[in-house]
């Protein structure tokens, strides 16, 4: 009986505490919930390793064709052509894509598959601080095997400001997160809870304690990069962008405009000294940082929202920004296979090369040689990270002109007539010797072709004339007819619609960009400007109609700084084949 | 002390999304425990939980709205720091940090730090207001330093009902301004972590010179940084448990101890400074009597030495009292005192240390370097130590 008493006594003892103490189970359920969800992302998590063996860093599979994100300071030191580890233990040769100096954000290309294992994008502008992230990557390069190492944390501030410090590299309006994050986490993955990705690891704040995780690290926010991204894809050396304006904070904690270029497109549309800015890109701006923050999201040449008061009065105006470093610093950075990393932030990143840590082991003899079978895949030009890609991306959105493929041989005079929206009969003359626009009763305006200087006519359009003549061009003789032709990236139609796809051409000191809707691949308009720091003249089409038996556009609105121009609604064409001097147009 | 604590982290299990529901239980579900265990101290651990939620459920009805989920609890939480911003700026001093509201009315708690020796400091509440901040009283035994800002109904910790204590393994928040991150209305920075250890640190000089000594928090998340000195620990739910220490590094290991002071023992002096009750001592008198009682000083013996202006001030005699016993001794003014007994003097501080140590009975022997001569001389003990207890 007392044994009995005893026996009930122990299990007593033990099994009420493990009673007591049990693990909840929404607990368990959790864990099970986070380690499914690590698994699933895991797959797109890459270890990125310099083709020479030495150093390396993080990324993260975006597109199931390879494309991959990571930092700038990690692709710099890795040469054109890198290794990368997923975590099915394989290793892939890729390639480097297009780079953001600035921004610190790298494209590359993993090749050999077409079904990786993507990650699926995020909205960074719904983190919340105390929400859950997982960081993952390749800190210290620790996974020779390819696992990725994770690390979980909160986010500790959104929208954070990091200066620029002894570089060009900036972080706008990243993500602050306790996670650790390490040397080597540089370019890796920043998931939210349901596995989303959110941001791109890269900097941590490590003034001290030997350039390890201080509580403090800090991902580019993934909805900055959607801005860049396809930037990235066309090969570019993205640039970030600046409004010609700088800002300061009153004592009154308005954010007013300190110093204002008068060649600046805010300049153009009236912002002065003084004004107090109140939005930006749909955003309040209460702070000078926030203002930083906002600009450091958008690529040179978007056009952006921006609201400010001047003596109780509030303006709306969209402004167009402009690139904020020249061609010669963003290519500063040499980027030959087995040079010294270089350093683009002395002190202030977790950068892959130090501290000490273990040298992984040299991955192939030849691996430093660019692999024979992805040659193609890398063309070297001035200005482009990766010209081959910027050649695909022009491929892509000159498919859009294939609507006016007939036109290709009438490259003699051109004659358009029709009614504008104010009812007036206009007609168009694109000939040899001169362009001209007969408009109304008596309005009869004229660009000789002589050599002299484009000129704004009809006034106020930005002109007109020399910007049909750049569409006449671009249909006949497509990017050959031009000096310079690239495809820059994609940004919303007038700040506000749906994204085109952005090729820009260069005739002498005439530049046009031509946008094509992204979700039809329809030519949507043009803008041509005469010159540096002018506004461009905007043409925006109507449909494609077949008129007098040509393609051709039925109606083109024209548009230029504030000024609505008009709508032509073309009714009639005459567009001759050859030129009847023998000559062409220039 | 120091190592030991590092070392002694508590196993936790961190629940993922359970963060954003229901309150975390202080008492953590698998606290550590001993495998031998008797029947009497289950029942007093069971005891002390529920005792520990029936006062969550008192404190709880005494009207503290408690909030749902952990976002919640930072939005409360977050709106009552204060970024400070004072003396420093120069190498390793920064010239920013971190405090709590502790009233509707502008009263803030901070640590007692450089930052605070200047005339006035800016404080910037978290809505971008800036308000200039005095000194309105401090404990520099306990680092404590209260400070005021002309302002009303701001947002505030009420330490009547908004405090709280925890053990080991529980789940924490710390808010800070680490880093200077967050200027103007940005809110502060947020870390997640469990608390390591409930101690005390003792600060011994020389071997673990520490600001503070007393008991402590000791947590894993690297809360200690550059200007998160003054920010707060607090529960999962936003009640505060304490007021992040300084940044502290061990020189055997060069290891960072993060340490938050917490809000029990500084609750009477924050009350008393801000009803003006407090009667504030001379923060050096006080901060050297708590780290060592100086039983005799060199004045006893008549001796002034030159001021202890940095960290190695050479052990110059500045004056010699007259008809004191260094003057019938033979001292003289720009002696160099090189031994105190056997023990090397490098420093003013050195010798301050050694002349503490001193007990009643012993007999004072120097040595002085005086031009090219070394001179020893012995000097008896004066009855009684004029300072100290």
């Amino acid at each position: 009986m007392m044994r009995l008493l005893v026996c009930f006594a122990v299990a007593w003892v033990i099994a009420v505490p493990i009673r007591a103490w049990a693990v909840d189970p929404a607990v368990l359920a959790a864990e099970r919930e986070r380690v499914a969800m690590i698994e699933r992302v895991a797959p797109s998590v890459v270890a990125i390793f310099a083709a020479s063996g030495e150093g390396g860093g993080s990324g993260v599979l975006i597109s199931p064709d390879g494309f991959a994100l990571s930092n700038f300071h990690v692709t710099s030191g890795s040469g054109n052509f890198m290794k990368c580890g997923l975590n099915d233990g394989r290793l892939y040769d890729a390639v480097i894509v297009g780079i953001d100096p600035t921004g610190d954000v790298a494209l590359i290309k993993l090749l050999g598959r077409s079904d990786f294992p993507a990650a699926s994008f995020g909205d960074s502008d719904q983190v919340r601080v105390g929400d859950w992230v997982l960081a993952m990557g390749n800190p210290f390069l620790l996974a020779t095997d390819f696992q990725p190492t994770v690390t979980a944390g909160i986010v500790s501030g959104v929208h954070r400001y990091q200066y620029p410090a002894g570089s060009i590299l900036e972080y706008a309006d990243c993500i602050q997160t306790d996670a650790s994050i390490n040397p080597g986490n540089s370019g890796g993955p920043l998931f939210n809870a349901r596995g989303e990705l959110v941001g791109i690891n890269g900097r941590g704040s490590f003034e001290k304690r030997g350039r390890v995780n201080v509580g403090a690290g800090y991902a580019i926010s993934i909805n900055q990069i959607r801005n860049f991204l396809d930037h990235l894809r066309g090969g570019r050396v993205v640039d970030h962008a600046t409004l010609g304006a700088t800002v300061r904070t009153s004592f009154d904690r308005e954010v007013l405009v300190d110093q204002i270029l008068e060649q600046s497109s805010a300049y153009r549309r009236g912002l002065r000294e003084g004004d107090e800015i109140v939005s930006f890109g749909g955003r309040s701006i209460g702070s000078a940082n926030q203002f930083k923050n906002v600009l450091g999201i958008y690529p040179d040449g978007w056009k952006v929202p921006l609201v400010y008061r001047r003596a109780g009065q509030r303006r709306e105006i969209i402004v167009e920004l402009r690139s904020l470093h020249r061609e010669s610093e963003l290519r500063a950075k040499p980027k030959l296979p087995g040079e010294d990393r270089p350093r683009p932030q002395p002190g202030d990143e977790p950068k892959p090369g130090d501290p000490p840590r273990p040298v992984p082991q040299e991955l192939d003899p030849h691996a430093a040689r660019v692999p024979e079978e992805w040659k193609h895949l890398y063309e070297e030009r001035a200005g482009y990270a990766n010209y081959h890609f910027n050649r695909l991306m022009q491929e892509r959105t000159l498919a859009a002109f294939q609507d006016f493929a007939a036109l290709k041989p009438l490259t003699g005079r051109w004659k358009l007539t029709g009614t504008t929206s104010a009812e007036q009969p206009f007609q168009f003359t694109l000939a040899d010797k001169g362009l001209g626009l007969k408009l109304g009763a008596d309005g009869v305006f004229y660009q000789p072709l002589d050599g002299t200087d484009p000129v704004d006519e009809p006034p106020q359009t930005g002109g007109l004339l020399v910007a049909l003549l750049q569409f006449k061009q671009m249909v006949t003789a497509g990017p050959d007819g031009f000096s310079v032709c690239y495809y820059v990236g994609s940004e919303p139609l007038d700040g506000a619609g749906p994204r085109c796809d952005v090729l820009l051409t260069q005739s002498g000191q005439v530049q046009s960009r031509w946008l094509v809707r992204q979700n039809d691949h329809r030519l949507v308009g043009f803008d041509t400007s005469l010159t540096r720091d002018v506004d461009a003249c905007e043409i925006r089409f109507g449909d494609v109609a077949q008129i007098d038996g040509r393609p051709f556009p039925s109606s083109f609105a024209v548009r230029s700084g504030d000024s609505e121009f008009g709508t032509f609604r073309v009714t009639s064409v005459e567009l001759l084949p050859t030129p009847p001097t023998g000559r062409t147009s220039p | 002390m120091t190592r030991s604590v590092l070392h002694c982290a508590v196993t936790h299990r961190r629940g993922f999304p359970s963060l954003t529901k229901g309150r975390t239980p202080l008492v953590p579900r698998q606290a550590t425990r001993p495998p031998a265990i008797d029947q009497g101290f289950g029942t007093i651990v069971r005891a002390v939980v529920s005792a520990v939620l029936l006062c969550l459920g008192l404190i709880a009805d005494c009207g503290w709205a408690q909030p749902r989920s952990t976002g919640e609890a930072i939005a409360a939480v977050a709106p009552k720091l204060v970024k400070i911003f004072g003396a420093g700026g120069r190498r390793n001093l920064s010239g920013y940090g971190s405090g709590c509201l502790i009233s509707p009315t502008g009263h803030i708690a901070t640590v007692w730090s450089h930052l605070l020796d200047a005339d006035a400091v800016t404080v910037v509440l978290d809505d971008g207001r800036r308000y200039t901040g005095t000194v309105l009283g401090a404990e520099p035994s306990l680092d404590l330093a209260v400070l005021k800002i002309e302002a009303e109904d701001l947002p505030y910790f009420d330490l009547a009902q908004e405090t709280a204590t925890a053990g080991p393994g529980a789940r924490v928040l710390a808010f800070s301004n680490v880093f200077k991150v967050a200027t103007g209305d940005e809110p502060v920075t947020v870390m997640h972590g469990v608390i390591s250890a409930v101690t005390t640190l003792s600060a011994r000089r020389g071997v673990f010179d520490a600001p503070y000594s007393g008991p402590v928090y000791v947590v894993d998340a690297i809360t200690n940084n550059s200007g998160a000195a003054g920010g707060v620990l607090t529960t999962r739910d936003g009640r505060l448990l304490g007021l992040l220490g300084k940044e502290l590094k061990d020189n055997v290991t060069h290891t960072w101890l993060n340490y938050v002071v917490p809000i029990g023992p500084l609750k009477k002096p924050i009350e008393e400074i801000v009803t003006g009750r407090f009667t504030p001592s001379n923060p050096s008198e006080t901060a050297s009597a708590d780290r060592l009682t100086p039983r005799y000083t060199p004045a006893d013996f008549g001796i002034g030495v030159v001021p202890d202006v940095v960290e190695r001030t050479p052990a110059y005699i500045d004056s010699i009292q007259p008809g004191s016993a260094a003057q019938q001794a033979g001292l003289r003014s720009d002696d160099l005192i090189v031994f105190v007994g056997d023990r090397l003097i490098p420093s003013c501080r050195v010798l301050q240390e050694e002349f503490a140590r001193l007990e009643t009975g012993d007999t004072l022997r120097l040595v002085v370097r005086r031009g090219e001569r070394l001179v020893t001389v012995e000097l008896p003990l004066p009855r009684k130590p004029t300072r100290g207890e």
